[in-house]
Formats: C-alpha cells, structure tokens, sequence
C-alpha cells in the first residue's frame, strides 16, 4: 500500500457538540427521512408496491421472488429475476425504486432490532 | 450492473462527471457512486447524508472503527464489492493493513481493543440471524462499550445492510484492489457526501 495521501493517524471522530441535540436523533432521523421519502414521495412504482417491498410482505410473483431475495439473501439474486419482473411489465425505475425499498426495509428492521435490544439492556442495567 | 438504467440513464451534467472522473483520476466511476446518481432525489441524496453522519458524524469510535465496522457488516452479508471497498478504507484509516485482515478472518484473536471487538461479534449476529436479545447487547456494554456508540454502531449497520443488498441485487462491478485503494484515499479525503 502506497503511504502518499495518508492521515498522519487515525482520524477520531468528531467531537461531539455538548449542547446540540444527542447525535443518535439526527442519525436516526437521517434514515426516517430517507425511508420516508421512498415509501411516500413521488415515485413511478405505487406507493402500494413500494409499501410491500418494504415490509417484504404480500407480494406476488414474480416480484415476491425478486425482492424477497433483496431483503433476506442479495447474493443469490440472478439477471433471470430481474427478466422475469420486467416480463410481468415492471419498468426498470419501477424496479429500482422496488428493490431500494425491500433493501431499506430489511435495514431499517436490523436497526429496530438492535435499538430494541439495547434499551432492554440498559434497562435492566439500570434497574 | 443489471438495471441498464444504472449505466445509461443520466443527463448530460453527470456525464460529464464520470467523464472528467475517469480523467482526472484515470479510475473507473464505481457502479456506487452510479446508483447514488441515478435520479438522487428519489435515492441517493438522503442515503449520502445518512451514511455520511453514521461514518464520519460525531462519534466517539473513530473513522477506521466505523470502517472495519462496515466491513465486517459486509462479510456477514458476503458483499464482495462492499468488503472490497470498506477493508480497504479501514486499512488506510487504521494504516495497518494486518489488523483489519485478522479482524475478518479470526475475529477472537484479533489484536483490537475489547469493546471494538464485542461490537463487531454483536454486529454479525445482528446482520446474518436478523435477530439480537438483551443478553447479547449485555455482553458489548459490559466489555465498555457506551450506550451512545452501541448506537452509532447501530447506524453504521443499518447504513451497510443497506448498501450491500444494493450492492449484490444491483450487481455492481467488483473492483481491481488498486481501485479500490483509490476509492478508499477519496472516502477518507471527501466522506460519503
């Protein structure tokens, strides 16, 4: 590995600011305005469809083959997937938009998930 | 990538960016910047702020943590191009390539501080079962870890799940490892905005 345009050293975060809101509200609602915009905003796929993308649930075929790989196993999503949604008439910005949100949709339920069992922890910390 | 609109569909100002990309830093635009590109209002302008604030936002892990946080998360996912981009990120942060390779291959015996470590292990379980309890949260906090950076590690978790389904259903161009290494000196140099 070259060593030019190297940081002298690991670069620490910032600091974080004492009197600003916690930080962990503006990520979060960084990612609440990012699954907001995609569920809700203008869209070429339904807000429907995008809505079950999300949530993984109540799709039909083929989509339900498509972005349920999305959400649970990426790596064995095939071009035949992709062919299969475009044969049943779904654009390829339809398909885009669709595949964000079954994405989104499965990190925003890890990101619940790991939030949930952390305030059980410190709960029971504290108590 | 396997929405032909990912490498056709831009207007001419982005054209010419990836034009003036590929010349000024005689690499390939990564298929990531591409998605990020594509009609951004929809997509990529909130996932840039969000990522940007997870990986370089206040924290009190530092940026090469967050990195080998994202590459670990990936190789859960097994994300070759996000493993690809982020080990290489990390390594250039940390500048210390043999620490991120054992952290991905031998995480017990790696040599990285305790709560980094039990951070990681949660971070896996988290991405490859889709499930977490308390006890499991227990053990990262009881090896010193910070309420508040369980979360920023949370939201570096949610950022990459998210980026690696992209990655993989999308099916972007792995990278040679000098791409790579050209992606990682431009995210320690520009962040993720």
């Amino acid at each position: 590995m070259s060593t030019e345009d190297m940081p002298a050293k690991d670069v620490p975060g910032e600091d974080r600011p004492t009197e600003d809101k916690p930080t962990e509200d503006k990520k979060r609602a960084a990612y609440r305005a990012l699954q907001d915009r995609i569920l809700n905003g203008e869209g070429r796929a339904s807000p429907q469809h995008r809505a079950r993308a999300f949530s993984n649930a109540g799709l039909s075929p083929p989509l339900d083959g498509l972005l349920g790989k999305v959400a649970t196993r990426p790596t064995l999503v095939t071009d035949a997937d992709f062919a299969a949604a475009r044969a049943a008439g779904f654009s390829e910005d339809e398909l885009l938009e669709l595949v964000i949100c079954a994405a989104v949709g499965q990190a925003a339920r890890l990101y619940d998930t790991g939030l949930a069992a952390l305030a059980e922890a410190a709960g029971q910390e504290d108590g | 990538m396997r929405l032909e609109v990912l490498n056709r569909g831009y207007g001419p100002g982005t054209k010419l960016l990836f034009a003036l990309i590929r010349l000024f830093s005689r690499h390939p635009v990564p298929d990531a910047a591409k998605l990020v590109f594509y009609r951004p209002d929809f997509y990529g302008s909130r996932a840039k702020e969000f990522t940007h604030e997870a990986m370089r936002g206040p924290s009190a892990w530092s940026v090469g943590d967050r990195e080998l946080m994202a590459a670990y998360v990936s190789q859960a996912n097994e994300s070759a191009f996000c493993v690809g981009a982020h080990s290489a990120t990390a390594r250039r942060a940390y500048q210390d390539g043999p620490k991120v390779a054992a952290a991905l291959t031998e995480l017990e015996s790696a040599p990285i501080e305790a709560g980094l470590k039990a951070t990681l292990r949660m971070l896996g379980k988290l991405t490859r079962e889709g499930k977490l309890g308390a006890g499991d949260m227990r053990q990262v906090l009881s090896a010193g870890v910070s309420r508040q950076q369980v979360e920023d590690a949370l939201a570096v978790c949610a950022a990459f799940n998210t980026t690696d389904r992209l990655a993989d259903a999308l099916g972007f161009q792995v990278l040679s490892p000098e791409d790579f290494e050209a992606g990682a000196k431009y995210l320690l140099r520009r962040g993720y905005r």
